[in-house]
């Protein structure tokens, strides 16, 4: 792999950290804005592997990249839990229609 | 060019375009899909970056488990002839402001950053070392790690539960 290096994964993660950000802030719909959180996760994952692979500092990248994505899996059981709590209440999974904590 | 580098590039590609899908797409269900192509091209890129391993838990996690949960909560919380309707994004000019100026300060540093580059791991299979990691100077998190997961598990049943209504008033 000449000619790749450490700049070009963290340049896709930047892309896919920044796209990841447009669609959370542009997102009325709750599970589109989950969706941007996981591709966010997935850019600081590339990133921690990225340094893993090239930083010199042995497997903790990967080890932290796995905590990760263990974390994501949480955060997406528990967020779409309350997603469908919140659809059971409001009839709308709309974040701006939801703006009552107790209905 | 080899072939590996022509294998990144269109890898590298493929992650972006399908990023730029999820976060372009007017189709809530249409953006599910191309978040399993992201989480695909993450995937083949962690097998660029010799982590067989967390390339592996990527897709059995992300594609086998959240990517199926997500399509879950789509087909749940919409009726189909809707979802066109169903993904409308608001704030457009801001949030591009917004990440433009993200995307150029951190390019900058990436750019600008002399990165400690100190030689790369092998491409050797990584499980051995990851698994001595986790029971050895990680074993606290991979606790910590369990009893979160016990914790998400009962509070997703309670979350998600149908509220008993208490006869008693």
């Amino acid at each position: 792999m000449e000619g790749i290096g450490l700049e070009h994964f963290l340049t896709v993660s930047l892309l896919v950290f920044a796209l990841g950000l447009y669609t959370v802030l542009t997102r009325k719909n709750a599970i589109g804005i989950l969706m941007g959180i996981e591709l966010i996760l997935n850019a600081a994952n590339i990133n921690y592997i990225a340094f893993a692979r090239y930083g010199g500092a042995g497997i903790d990248g990967q080890v932290f990249a796995v905590f990760v994505i263990m974390l994501a899996a949480a955060e997406a059981a528990i967020g779409l839990a309350i997603v469908l709590g919140i659809y059971q209440n409001f009839e709308s999974i709309d974040v701006e229609a939801t703006d009552a904590l107790r209905y | 060019m080899s072939l590996s580098v022509v294998l990144f590039y269109s890898f590298a590609l493929f992650t972006v375009a399908c990023a730029a899908g999820v976060a372009f797409s007017s189709s809530i269900v249409y953006s599910a899909f191309a978040l399993m192509g992201a989480f695909f091209g993450v995937a083949a890129l962690y097998v660029f970056l010799a982590a067989d391993f967390v390339a592996a838990a990527q897709v059995l996690i992300y594609i086998g488990g959240i990517l199926v949960l997500i399509l879950f909560a789509v087909m749940l919380t919409h009726r189909i002839g809707e979802v066109e309707v169903s993904n409308r994004s608001v704030g457009r000019l801001p949030a591009l402001i917004v990440v433009g100026g993200v995307a150029t300060v951190m390019g900058y540093a990436v750019r600008r950053t002399a990165w400690p580059v100190a030689g790369s791991l092998p491409d050797a299979p990584s499980t051995y070392a990851i698994g001595n990691g986790l029971l050895g100077p990680y074993v606290l998190p991979f606790e910590l790690a369990s009893f979160v997961l016990l914790a998400v598990l009962v509070g997703a049943i309670v979350v998600s539960r149908k509220e008993l209504k208490d006869s008693r008033g």
